[in-house]
């Protein structure tokens, strides 16, 4: 398969195409959305829907959960004691039900973080396109789908069209080389790739993630270095369909079955890149020679080896650059020439859309097994899904990390953004395995450090932002 | 959203780069109802203290930039979370314009939909009108969308580009879900091709 008028295509180009309904003269491109996620900060755009006197044109192809502001130490409604945020729940599940659209409700064991739940519950599939109100949605992409996050306005615009008027953006590619470092993972090479194109660097691209090093990931791993795409101001970021990604999808209940399975291999088989292709921008990455990834500032592209030291600002020759260091230094409270390795920490989250599945907890509880959370230290495990949940729990794993002394929540964004209450106090530092370390992400006056899962366990045990290549044995 | 052909106003200037819009509106208010005034909770964590009194050395606290309705800043302004929350805190407290150099993808989006002009201007340019504004916080910037101009008030014009759909939008005041839901004929015959209806 090639683009249009036989010229080699990107598989951008090809879905791009495949759900083109119309252009405009204005190079705006109408695109018909096949898959539409909703969840409990969607109710402004179902307001904006009823002041129009207009209903969901197609509820079957939306799917909803709740998640930013479920509890995590309870699963009752009666548990969330703020009234603005029981709403939001409310106005999901009413909202969902007057017009017919699926939900796993609060209780249900399919209930979770939206971005974890849609590739579990093989909703996301290969050469859809996929809308959500939410900037995370590129995480979907993993299984070969075109999925981007969108405002209110747009979801409003989704719910009543099932369309969305876009302008193309440009095609590019990040090459990984090599293979991912034994311990070193997806979290880590995304942070690298963040670091070295920057906060903008992917801004008003589709990102193709290519090369051997992405190849070898698995699923998991693609779900989380996909979801950290718009960190790098990308909306889109997403891997050519495999095997890896037909066996994760195999069985899954809203993937299709029997011959309509076969058929779509068979169909997503073929969503590739032309050989020439041609890419706006290229970046290539070396994975051979990544090391686990630290943020010592307050944006995800402040981000260095474990390694490394505090940078300090006045080496920078740009005044503006040394000023935003600076600054950024104050908030998080680190004095330039700090060894990474050693900064004492009073929190640990180990969950978020990024890092919240069941290898991710495997990697942690792996590094927590037989050892202690450090005094003085609160460390917890939220799962990104009840069913992630339920796995662990099948293999042991909440008993290893509720033997240390971790908190085991139910699961939901939680401290990834605290809108539900789970918050970092100010001036707590928080290891976190997370996607933002933005000034008051995590609570107002929260210093964030974004690492992988295992990191983050090093952290919980020793007390401080450890290498945790250091607690492996072999190492 | 109301119309708009011609705004002028002093501006706030904004300098920062990379700035997400969890600045622009802390999530904690997400949660409120879109019948609240936004634009309290516009910088709210930048602009007053835990006790919830103004932080006086933050410029929108400060005449003359408490009624800018035009805010300068730098690169990437809007970028991170695709709260739309962020153009509504903007728009409520009574911006209409962004300058930058450029724009998050997803804010870039939600401004036109919204009634906040984007107006993209080469850095150079952005850095000029800060420097200006520094010396002399009462300019006044004069921005005519109709045109796709900006004015100062010794004369300098600087282009700026704007999509025509977008801009037939702002200067209209509506956005373009009426003219989707009149394509909705394309709509039913894209699903009859592809055997989705
Ligand atoms: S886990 Fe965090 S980043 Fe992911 S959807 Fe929830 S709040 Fe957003």
């Amino acid at each position: 398969m090639t683009g249009p008028n036989g010229l080699p295509a990107t598989i951008f180009d090809k879905i791009w195409m495949n759900h083109l309904i119309e252009s405009r003269e204005d190079g705006q491109d109408l695109i018909y959305i096949d898959r539409h996620y909703i969840h409990d900060v969607t109710a402004p755009a179902f307001e904006l829907l009823r002041q129009r006197s207009l209903a969901p044109r197609s509820p079957h192809l939306i799917f909803g959960t709740p998640d930013h502001y479920v509890p995590t130490h309870s699963r009752e409604m009666t548990a969330i004691n703020h009234p603005e945020r029981r709403a939001m729940i409310d106005a999901l599940m009413s909202d969902a039900a007057s017009a017919g659209i699926t939900v796993f409700p609060l209780g249900d064991r399919r209930q979770g973080i939206v971005h974890v739940v849609g590739p579990e519950q093989g909703l996301s599939l290969p050469g859809a396109t996929i809308v959500c109100a939410d900037s995370h949605t590129s995480t979907h992409g993993a299984l070969g789908a075109l999925a981007f996050g969108i405002g209110a306005t747009e979801v409003g615009h989704v719910l009543a069209t099932q369309s969305l008027w876009q302008k193309k953006p440009l095609n590019m590619r990040i090459r990984v080389e090599g293979q991912l470092p034994e311990g070193i993972t997806a979290k880590d090479l995304i942070l690298a790739v963040i670091a070295q194109i920057g906060v903008a660097g992917a801004r008003g691209h589709a990102v193709e993630y290519a090369g051997p090093g992405i190849e070898a990931l698995s699923m998991e791993s693609r779900l989380t270095l996909c979801n950290m795409t718009i960190e790098a101001g990308g909306r889109v970021g997403f891997i050519a369909p495999d095997d890896t990604t037909f066996d994760y999808l195999a069985g899954r209940p809203y993937a299709p079955k029997g011959a309509e399975w076969d058929a779509a291999v068979a169909a997503w088989r073929e969503l590739r890149s032309d050989p020439d292709a041609v890419f706006d921008r290229e970046v290539t990455i070396d994975a051979n020679v990544l090391a686990p990834m630290v943020t010592w500032g307050t944006t995800p592209e402040d981000a260095l080896p474990i390694t490394g030291v505090v940078p300090d600002p006045s080496t920078l020759a740009d005044p503006e650059q040394r000023a935003a260091m600076a600054k950024s230094l104050a908030y998080m409270g680190l004095e330039p020439g700090t060894r990474l390795d050693g900064i004492a920490v009073d929190r640990v989250f180990i969950g978020s859309c990024t890092n919240g599945r069941i290898e991710d907890l495997r990697l942690a509880a792996h590094i927590v097994a037989g050892r202690q959370v450090a005094s003085g230290v609160s460390a917890w495990v939220v799962p990104g899904s009840g069913l992630v949940k339920a796995q662990a729990e099948a293999e042991g794993l909440d008993r290893i990390f509720l033997k240390a002394g971790f908190e085991w929540r139910h699961p939901g964004c939680s401290m990834c953004l605290a809108t539900n209450g789970d918050a970092v106090a100010p001036g707590e530092r928080c290891a976190s395995t997370s996607n933002r370390n933005f000034v008051g992400r995590q609570g107002p006056g929260a210093r964030t450090h974004l690492m992988n899962p295992a990191m983050a366990a090093a952290a919980a045990v020793t007390g401080r932002l450890t290498d945790v290549r250091r607690l492996v044995e072999g190492h | 959203m109301q119309p708009l052909r011609t705004l002028t106003s002093v501006a706030l200037p904004w300098p920062a780069v990379n700035c997400d819009t969890d600045q622009i509106i802390p999530a904690r208010y997400l949660q409120k109802p879109r019948a609240d005034n936004f634009g309290h909770y516009l910088f709210a964590d930048l602009r007053f203290n835990g006790n919830g009194n103004e932080i006086d050395t933050f410029l929108l606290n400060r005449p003359p930039f408490r009624h800018a309705r035009i805010i300068v800043t730098g690169r990437n302004f809007g970028c991170g979370s695709s709260r739309e929350h962020a153009v509504w805190a903007l728009y409520d407290y009574g911006f209409r314009a962004v300058v930058a150099p450029s724009l998050g993808d997803i804010f870039a989006n939600n401004c036109l939909k919204n009634g906040l002009v984007p107006v993209l201007l080469p850095e150079p340019v952005v850095h000029d009108l800060l420097d200006r504004i520094a010396r002399d916080p009462d300019l006044e910037l004069g921005i005519d969308l109709l045109a796709e101009r900006i004015r100062l008030p010794d004369g300098t014009e600087h282009a700026f580009p704007i999509d025509p759909f977008a801009k037939e939008c702002l200067v209209n005041g509506v956005d373009e879900l009426g003219y989707t839901l009149s394509r909705a004929d394309a709509i039913t015959a894209f699903e009859q091709r592809h055997g989705m209806a």
